[in-house]
């Protein structure tokens, strides 16, 4: 009985069946897999990747809380998106409490992980590649939290990334620390963000090994980044960003950038070899932004900028760029280099009481034996020199960050 | 042997025949067949909307790799409550629906589609001879908001069968002058069908995108001598404060050349990118704002790229007056990269047409990026 119930049902179904074929696509076998387990995650999930190398020819896309995806190690867990026809990304995030370890992201079309407006986040030995090198056809962001609350982004490794390897732009209380980042124009950015501390990583050969920036027009400017304990060398990698892009006008040979933003600590860092200066410090009018595209309430100038007990050396003696090369060819001679801190000169002439502010409320430096060279940016480099005196200077200390809820240490 | 009897003709009947379902809310689960919604129902012949199903159509549409769509709106009951800006307020039980489709180039289904004037229903029947359905994309508005769900027609063309994971199919498209294009058609995943549909990305609540006043505020297609809003309220489709056609909002025709080219090239980005490009939406984190009132940096104007990447074409702002060469916002709509075009979903071609509009109405700005 049961027997011709089921036979009968078999039948029926069958019948049903061969009206509905499908035009499914041939071979999806993973990517079916991932994607159906995207959609289907429940807050609490754990989805894991095997170990293996998976092709994808479409973005993925996760938008429920609470997800942790994991893989079985960044070299072991590799989805490639070599063969992608669709997405602007490798997988986009728009979710909160997400936490995604142990995989990598390799050759995504656009960014290859992104997340935006989401609170607690962790990403943990992620790496994201373009394996073919430094191309400017690469994707832009290999790692890419944005609009992001509360987030920790730890032990990733990130090569070859278009515009920056490591990105947070527009979030709040943020912790970069023992990543890696190599060959991306640049290595580790800070974009638009308040409270972050990025610390004990790796930035070498990028264009720009650490960038700390405010761009214009955007939901919220950034201010109070500590910089600490990293390592900053060697990034001489010729800019391959696309004409445009904010970081296409960082010169090859920067160590750590502070463009516009407010309140930067820069210390206990090794920075060296970066061949047109280990530190810059420089306002948006230096970048070739429009002053008409810019919002109105927009503070371009630098303010708050401290530095103080690095390890720098071997910077400035091949620096990228006309003005820079005619400036330092000048005032050192062909061999020699520019001074380790390197500042742009801008200031806002009406920021307090209709005057500017002290140079000490702007950039201090207390760098053993380093000198700074304000490089007169707003005069066409006329008047360039050296200002260790004006900018020997202390400021009040930035408090560490602290990760709150689930990322509380 | 009788409960045998009465599961064979259950099963049987569930296969449907030629009886079509009438149209159904399923307000928790999601049919694996379209058909399961009575929202229409087609025979290789001829597609027929289901009773009380209303076609309805916009001002300016989304370019989607240039398929002719059909849409529909249907409520299990009530009435859609009027918005003077945002997406009409829509009660439980409501299906809407956006089916693809192309005009078939040559006499068998090979994949080669082609330009084609408008095709629609009339009297609620849409002839299906020369053309090939794609998809069909259901929003349903249950208890806890909007869900969506992509359909994709089977071969037969007789029904579709849900794939939430979306599909790429290979097409080859014929353009006017001649050039054959393959590319690929990109049916949504439903979490794609939030990317665009999202349109508050802290929210994250689905909402509809098309039935806007703005977009709804013309001569209706189906019945000429209304216009459709008017037709909405005349139907019981539409309540709340709305006092006549003439002081709601209206999007431009993109494609009327005797509307002012400003409000045919803002008609077009709004339809095609405010969804995103708003104050509240997923691509704020640009800081781009192509919503029809915005203005200066906001729009683009001399406005340099945040996030671009590959995105900025090497040009420097994204709209520079004048000069829709070195103007991103043209290259990005140019561009078929994934990686670097606008919209990110829903083309896989360039929209000619929609380009040379957006291009014509940059180089006729005048003033210069200082």
């Amino acid at each position: 009985m049961k027997f011709w119930i089921i036979a009968a049902a078999a039948l029926a179904l069958t019948a049903c069946g061969e009206k509905a074929t499908t035009s499914t696509p041939a071979d999806a076998s993973y990517q079916e897999t991932l994607m159906t387990q995207l959609l289907d995650a429940q807050p609490g999930d754990i989805i894991e990747i095997p170990e293996g190398t998976f092709s994808f020819d479409r973005s993925l896309s996760l938008a429920v809380d609470g997800v942790t995806i994991r893989g079985q190690g960044m070299d072991k867990s590799i989805l490639t998106f070599k063969d992608q026809v669709a997405g602007a990304e490798g997988l986009i995030v728009t979710a909160s409490d997400f936490t995604i370890e142990d995989l990598a992201i390799e050759d995504t079309k656009g960014d290859a992980l992104k997340i935006t407006k989401g609170e607690n986040i962790i990403i943990r030995r992620v790496r994201t590649e373009w394996t073919g090198g430094p191309k400017t056809s690469n994707g832009a962001y290999g790692i890419y939290p944005v609009q992001t609350k509360n987030v920790l982004m730890e032990e990733n490794v990130a090569i070859a990334a278009a515009d920056a390897g490591l990105y947070i732009g527009q979030s709040q209380n943020v912790v970069v620390r023992n990543n890696r980042a190599e060959y991306n124009v640049a290595g580790i950015e800070i974009e638009n963000t308040m409270d972050a501390d990025v610390y004990g990583n790796v930035a070498t050969n990028n264009t720009g090994g650490i960038l700390v920036f405010n761009m214009p027009n955007l939901s919220q400017p950034g201010a109070r980044t500590r910089v600490f304990n990293n390592d900053v060398t060697n990034n001489n990698t010729k800019n391959f960003g696309h004409k445009g892009t904010p970081v296409a006008s960082i010169p090859a040979g920067s160590g750590v950038v502070v463009n516009s933003n407010d309140q930067v600590e820069i210390f206990g860092n090794r920075i060296t070899g970066n061949k047109t200066a280990n530190i810059i410090v420089a306002s948006v009018y230096s970048s070739g932004l429009s002053q008409d595209g810019m919002s109105a309430d927009f503070d371009p100038y630098p303010e708050g900028i401290y530095v103080y007990d690095n390890e720098l050396g071997d910077g400035g003696k091949n620096p990228d760029g006309l003005d820079l090369q005619a400036l330092k060819i000048a005032k050192f001679g062909p061999l020699g280099a520019l001074p380790d801190v390197l500042w742009d000169g801008f200031v806002n002439p009406d920021k307090r009481d209709g005057a500017a502010l002290p140079l000490t409320e702007i950039l201090c430096v207390q760098n053993d034996g380093s000198e700074i060279i304000n490089v007169d940016a707003p005069n066409g480099y006329k008047n360039p020199r050296l200002a260790a005196r004006d900018h020997d200077c202390a400021m009040e200390k930035l408090t560490p960050i602290t990760l709150t809820g689930p990322l509380a240490e | 042997m009788r409960k045998l009897a009465a599961l064979l003709v259950l099963l049987l009947a569930a296969c449907g025949g030629d009886e079509a379902p009438p149209p159904t809310f399923h307000g928790d689960n999601n049919p694996q067949r379209l058909s399961d919604w009575g929202m229409m129902a087609a025979d290789q012949d001829a597609l027929q909307l289901g009773d009380g199903v209303t076609p309805y159509d916009l001002a300016t549409p989304l370019f989607t790799d240039y398929a002719l769509k059909l849409r529909t709106v249907w409520m299990a009951e009530g009435a859609a409550t009027y918005d003077p800006e945002d997406a009409f307020d829509f009660p439980v039980g409501t299906v809407l629906t956006k089916t693809f489709f192309y005009p078939v180039k040559g006499d068998e289904w090979t994949g080669a589609v082609s330009y084609g004037d408008e095709h629609t229903v009339k009297d609620g029947v849409m002839t299906l001879d020369g053309y090939r359905l794609m998809e069909t994309r259901i929003l349903v508005r249950r208890d806890a908001g909007w869900a969506a769900l992509p359909y994709i027609w089977n071969d037969d063309q007789t029904d579709a069968v849900l794939k939430r994971t979306g599909a790429v199919m290979p097409l080859t498209l014929h353009r006017p002058d001649g050039r054959a294009e393959d590319f690929a058609y990109v049916v949504p995943n439903a979490n794609q069908c939030a990317a665009c549909h999202a349109t508050n990305a802290i929210t994250k609540a689905l909402q509809p995108i098309g039935p806007k006043a703005r977009h709804l505020n013309k001569r209706s297609t189906f019945s000429p001598a209304f216009n459709q809003l008017d037709y909405w309220i005349a139907a019981g489709l539409l309540t709340g404060d709305f006092t006549d056609d003439a002081t709601a909002k209206q999007s431009a025709d993109w494609t009327d050349g005797s509307l002012p080219l400003a409000a045919r090239a803002r008609a077009y980005l709004d339809i095609n990118c405010s969804h995103c490009h708003n104050p509240g939406g997923a691509a704020d984190t640009s800081g781009l704002d192509l919503e029809p009132d915005a203005t200066g940096p906001a729009m683009g104007h001399c406005k340099s790229p945040i996030a671009a990447g590959s995105g900025s074409g090497g040009r420097p702002f994204d709209i520079v007056p004048g000069h829709p060469e070195q103007s991103i916002t043209v290259f990005r709509m140019e561009t078929t990269d994934p990686g670097a075009m606008m919209p990110e979903l829903g083309r896989s071609t360039a929209h000619d047409e929609g380009v040379a509009l957006v291009a014509q109405w940059i180089a006729e700005m005048e003033g210069a990026c200082g």
